[in-house]
């Protein structure tokens, strides 16, 4: 089976668990199980290859030039653990189906349980390691989702933020990290990168690139100071707890630094940091381990314990200690898991798992008693066990190890965490299932049903097995696995079993079992020591430090984000004229290549004009009926000026939309105060006043030094000079790089503002919709209204005009491609003559006129323009291209015709509904009861003289 | 020229700026607009300045003509920013006649609930 596939079942599987509920939870866990068969089944199509020592590869390249492609490669490391996932994921289905209540969301279980079995699949499958950085993501994720399953325990809650915090925040680490190492490598293809061991540890990033990556795989898999999270992520199920802090996701951060071994392991920084870190949370993790009460917290801390014995191992450096590492990590998956779903069983029938209100189960839950013991026993290193066997090889590696000097340090505190680990599997023993039974259980303990046991037995069965035949059963594996860690060569000698003679890691085996049983013995007294010493409680530590950083974060939003526009605003444009400033002074300006031109008197007027109307303007704001006008001043200066500076279409647009931007804020302002009152004080105007100058100065700088000096580079304006005729059959050159050159840029543009005029729709309809309708309704006019609304003077010279401006629309819409013109100013000029109607003869008249809705006039320009672009499509041509061809109508002259006025006219309506549309919306606001009368006049006098000779008739 | 065009493109910022950092809606929008002038003559401007040479094409002589590229982007750019404004002023005019306040500043209210633990 293709890797893709192996790692996308589970992706796949995640949909069904979700919709397959509804038909029972018998069918949510038979679709989970079903698909993690499958995926499972199709790994291990794969032994053949992978034991022959080949590595399997599937890749597609998806963004080459950043390196980052879907490339997936399987060899004995990937196979181990893509196994261990996929295998004991099989064993937890069938375990939560029957552990869950019928309370909790099952199909949601499975569909959390699938995607995280997806993500750890990625992980150990990716050859790239962008790609495995976001399976890494996704395990953060997804295990928040599962530890926080249960959402209305606080616990569950509170243990989900923090493994996501702490995951989380190492694995933005180990980007940074694994960005560097691609970055030294030239590659970031995990098998490339595993050639470059000398480029990569004689670069200068090796070592901030191995801290960061080590902070990743640290935090994962809970290394002292990091191992906080892991006993608090014990309010997840159980079923979680088993598969992802037992052989999973803790695992992805030992997964991680196998992987790189390679390339990172060897040097004395990788040796004291991994393998001092190592050792530090065995230590500490086992001792933890031992006072611990809650069942689920002791074998979590053993967890930890144990997690440090695989990272000391593989901190050592050395060949033999990797396969160390890699025995125990297949040996803890075993035990670990058999012994958390033992814990689960204990808590499910009994009702608890404080240790202390256990005891003597032996009698009432003998199938548990037997699987419990047998983990726990091998746990603890006993022989014939297979705990018995790794440990046993890490003893002896420690045996060998020096460290700063010392023979004696390393070996004698891995013994000492050895003698607690013997003390607290022995406690998991005696304190839960032997001694006396009891009768204040808060259950009915009893064995569970098969489905329930069957799983934890398989792998005791596996602990036993691997115990008592090492050699058979586990070599391979062991010899694949280790052989993919150690980067190819040869595999150090070594022997998988029981007996290797009166070794130092024997005399320290039986120092820790002995000093274990005497701990146990000494427990009470211990614990009551314990209990009584000061220590740091790392929630406590954690939730202050969360606690800090929120109210920093809190201070700098508030300091910048405080709701007052205003502040943003100084802050965007001061931030923008320094950056601006710190470009001018970094950069260099060249010389003035062009010459000032002489203005004539036309120019100068302009500017003065403007100018005073600008002035204007800011002086007297306040009165913002006046600034209107005056805005309509700065609005014509500037139309003539582009006309003046030969942009006639520009002069033409801006002009049509001065108009209708004015009706626009004359409509708005009808219902808006019309002063503004003072209310900031002197100083803050003049600091307003002040960085307003300043980024007035530098745009006007800007513009008048890009004025006084030539292009830099090739302008690419020349290709359409010289293509508008040619290729796009017109004279007009704006135009048709409107429609044709830049023919997607409007097509966007007029979708953008079809929406603006739906938004003001949508707007209009949720204000008028709210209580501020009644307001609207009983308003009365703050300004003397006039006494005839709609006089007959405009009312006469409007609907003249109508057909005019309208034939004026249509000419400039044909005359677009060759000369000033176009669909944009033909819709505009279009819509001012129905504007116009509105404003003389009222509202409720030219509605009642209106045949089609303003919705569909936006939508078919729309339709119209996209099916003149598809139109090329049937022409062999992409999206858009344009065609055109001369016809010769007698008596007409010949004339030229193009697809891009087709085009064009889908602009035209886009414009014409959308102007219209926002337009009429505003001034549905006006519409008071009796407002609108069934006349177009208010006076008129041929209606009076008919009325008077209907009363005299 | 350039130094009349140049100073207007500045005054027309420092005004538009200077509207914008009021505390009501209606001079934000002045200064929206006027800064949109701003923005569209600056960027016509980048073309440089060509008197009398329009980019309409002259089938019977060769003759010199201005960029076309930067007027085709602000034609857009001007219908555009209409509906930019409409839909701005369309907000101001919503939130005045919603809460009869036509300043732009959140109103100031108490802190809300704790957030849960």
């Amino acid at each position: 089976m293709s890797l893709f596939l192996i790692a996308a079942l589970p992706f796949i599987g995640a949909v069904f668990p979700a919709l397959l509920i509804r038909a029972g939870r018998n069918a949510a866990a038979s679709a989970a199980g079903l698909t993690t068969l499958l995926a499972f089944i199709g790994l291990m199509l794969h032994i053949p290859a992978v034991f022959r020592g080949e590595t399997v590869f599937a890749a597609v390249d998806w963004l080459p030039a950043l390196g980052l492609n879907a490339h997936f490669f399987l060899d004995g490391l990937g196979f181990l653990f893509a196994a261990m996932i996929l295998g004991i994921g099989l064993l937890i289905i069938l375990y939560a189906r029957y552990y869950l209540s019928r309370e909790d969301p099952m199909g949601q279980f499975y569909s959390y349980l699938l995607l995280f079995q997806g993500a750890m699949v990625g992980i150990v499958l990716s050859d790239n390691i962008l790609l495995l950085l976001v399976f890494w993501e996704l395990t953060s994720l997804s295990s928040f989702l599962l530890i926080g399953y249960w959402k209305h325990l606080p616990e569950g809650r509170q243990g989900a933020r923090m493994a996501l915090t702490v995951t989380g925040s190492g694995g933005l680490a180990m980007i940074a990290g694994m960005l560097m190492l691609g970055h030294i490598a030239g590659s970031y293809d995990l098998s490339v990168i595993l050639q470059n061991k000398e480029a990569i540890q004689s670069s200068d990033l090796y070592l901030p690139a191995l801290i960061l990556i080590l902070l990743g795989a640290f935090t994962k898999s809970a290394q002292f100071p990091f191992h906080f999270w892991l006993p608090h992520a014990m309010a997840a199920p159980t079923p979680v707890s088993a598969y992802l802090h037992s052989a999973t996701m803790v695992k992805a951060g030992l997964f991680l630094m196998a992987r790189l071994w390679p390339v990172l392991a060897g040097t004395p920084e990788w040796f004291y940091i991994v393998a001092t870190t190592g050792l530090v949370t065995m230590l500490v993790g086992a001792v933890i381990a031992l006072f611990k009460d809650d069942l689920k917290a002791l074998l979590a801390f053993s967890t930890v314990s144990h997690l440090g014995l695989i990272t000391m191992l593989l901190g050592f450096g050395t060949k033999i200690a990797a396969v160390a590492a890699v025995f125990h990590i297949i040996n803890h998956a075993t035990f670990k898991a058999a012994l958390f779903m033992t814990a689960g069983i204990v808590d499910h029938e009994a009702g608890t798992r404080d240790i202390k209100r256990l005891g003597g189960l032996r009698h009432l839950m003998p199938i548990t008693f037997t699987i419990g013991t047998v983990a726990a026993l091998s746990m603890a290193g006993i022989p014939p066990l297979n705990g018995f066997l790794s440990k046993e090889m890490m003893l002896e590696e420690t045996a060998h190890t020096i460290w700063n000097g010392s023979h004696l340090i390393v070996p004698a505190l891995a013994t000492l965490a050895a003698l607690f680990s013997a003390a607290y599997s022995f406690r998991f023993i005696v304190h839960v299932f032997l001694g006396q039974k009891r009768d204040d259980y808060p259950g009915h303990p009893h064995d569970p049903n098969t489905g329930m046991w069957i799983g934890p037995a398989f792998l005791v069965v596996l602990v036993v097995l691997i115990g008592l035949a090492s050699a058979k059963l586990a070599g391979p594996m062991v010899a694949t696995a280790a052989g993919a860690v150690i980067g190819g060569g040869e595999l150090p000698y070594y022997s998988l079993k029981l007996w290797h003679g009166l070794t130092p890691a024997l005399y320290m085996s039986i120092a820790a079992t002995i000093g274990g049983l005497s701990l146990l013995a000494l427990h009470k007294p211990l614990q009551r020591a314990w209990n009584a010493m000061p220590r740091p409680e790392a929630k406590t530590i954690f939730e202050a430090l969360i606690g800090a950083f929120t109210r920093l974060s809190q201070f700098v939003t508030e300091g910048l984000h405080n709701g007052v526009l205003t502040r943003y605003a100084a802050i965007m444009v001061t931030f923008t004229v320094a950056i601006s400033y710190f470009a001018y002074r970094g950069g260099t300006l060249g010389v003035e290549t062009r010459q000032m031109q002489e203005p004539g008197a036309l120019p100068v007027v302009g500017w003065f004009a403007l100018v005073v109307a600008t002035l204007f303007i800011v002086a007297k704001h306040r009165n913002r009926l006046l600034s209107l006008v005056l805005i309509g001043v700065v609005g014509l200066v500037v139309s003539m000026s582009f006309n003046y500076l030969s942009a006639p279409d520009l002069a033409l647009t801006q002009i049509s939309v001065e108009v209708v931007t004015i009706i626009l804020l004359l409509l708005a302002l009808n219902f808006m105060p019309k002063e503004t009152p003072v209310e900031t004080p002197a100083l803050t105007r003049l600091r307003d006043g002040a960085i307003a100058a300043v980024s007035g100065l530098g745009a006007g700088g800007l513009i008048y030094a890009l004025l006084m000096r030539d292009f830099a580079f090739p302008t690419i304006s020349d290709f359409h000079l010289a293509n508008s005729y040619k290729g796009g059959g017109g004279t007009n050159v704006v135009n048709v790089i409107l429609v044709d050159f830049r023919g997607y840029d409007t097509f966007g543009e007029i979708i953008v503002l079809g929406i603006a005029a739906m938004v003001i729709f949508a707007l209009t309809e949720a204000v008028l919709g709210s209580k501020v309708r009644a307001f609207l309704l009983n308003r009365k006019p703050d300004l003397p209204q006039a006494g005839d609304a709609h006089p007959l003077m405009m009312v006469v010279a409007t609907r003249v005009m109508m057909p005019l401006a309208l034939m004026v629309a249509a000419y400039i819409f044909f005359r677009g491609h060759n000369l000033p013109g176009g669909g944009f100013i033909a819709g505009l000029v279009a819509a001012i003559a129905i504007i116009m109607q509105y404003m003389a003869s009222g509202f409720a008249w030219a509605t009642e006129r209106q045949r089609y809705p303003y919705h569909a006039i936006i939508g078919s320009g729309v339709l119209i323009a996209a099916a003149t672009g598809m139109g090329a499509w049937f022409n062999g041509k992409p999206f858009l291209t344009s065609d055109f061809g001369y016809l010769h109508w007698p008596p007409l002259e010949e004339f030229e015709w193009a697809t891009a006025a087709l085009f064009d006219l889908g602009v035209f309506l886009a414009v014409v509904g959308a102007v219209l549309l926002a337009l009429e919306s505003l001034s549905r606001f006006a519409w008071q009861p009796g407002i609108s009368s069934e006349h177009a006049m208010d006076i008129n006098p041929a209606r009076d003289a008919a009325a008077k000779a209907g009363t005299e008739g | 020229m350039e130094l009349l065009v140049a100073s207007a493109v500045g005054i027309l910022t420092a005004a538009g700026v200077y509207l914008i950092l009021r505390r009501r809606s209606f001079p934000v929008i002045l200064g929206l607009s006027l800064l949109t002038y701003a923005v569209n003559v600056f960027l016509f401007a980048t073309g440089r300045l060509v008197t009398g040479a329009p980019p309409i094409l002259n089938k019977y002589e060769e003759v010199a003509y201005t960029d076309p590229l930067p007027q085709a982007l602000v034609l857009t750019a001007i219908v555009i920013s209409f509906g930019m404004t409409a839909v701005v002023v369309m907000i101001a005019l919503g939130a005045y006649l919603s809460s009869r306040d036509d300043g732009t500043a959140m109103p100031v209210e108490a802190d809300g609930a704790e957030e849960d633990a």
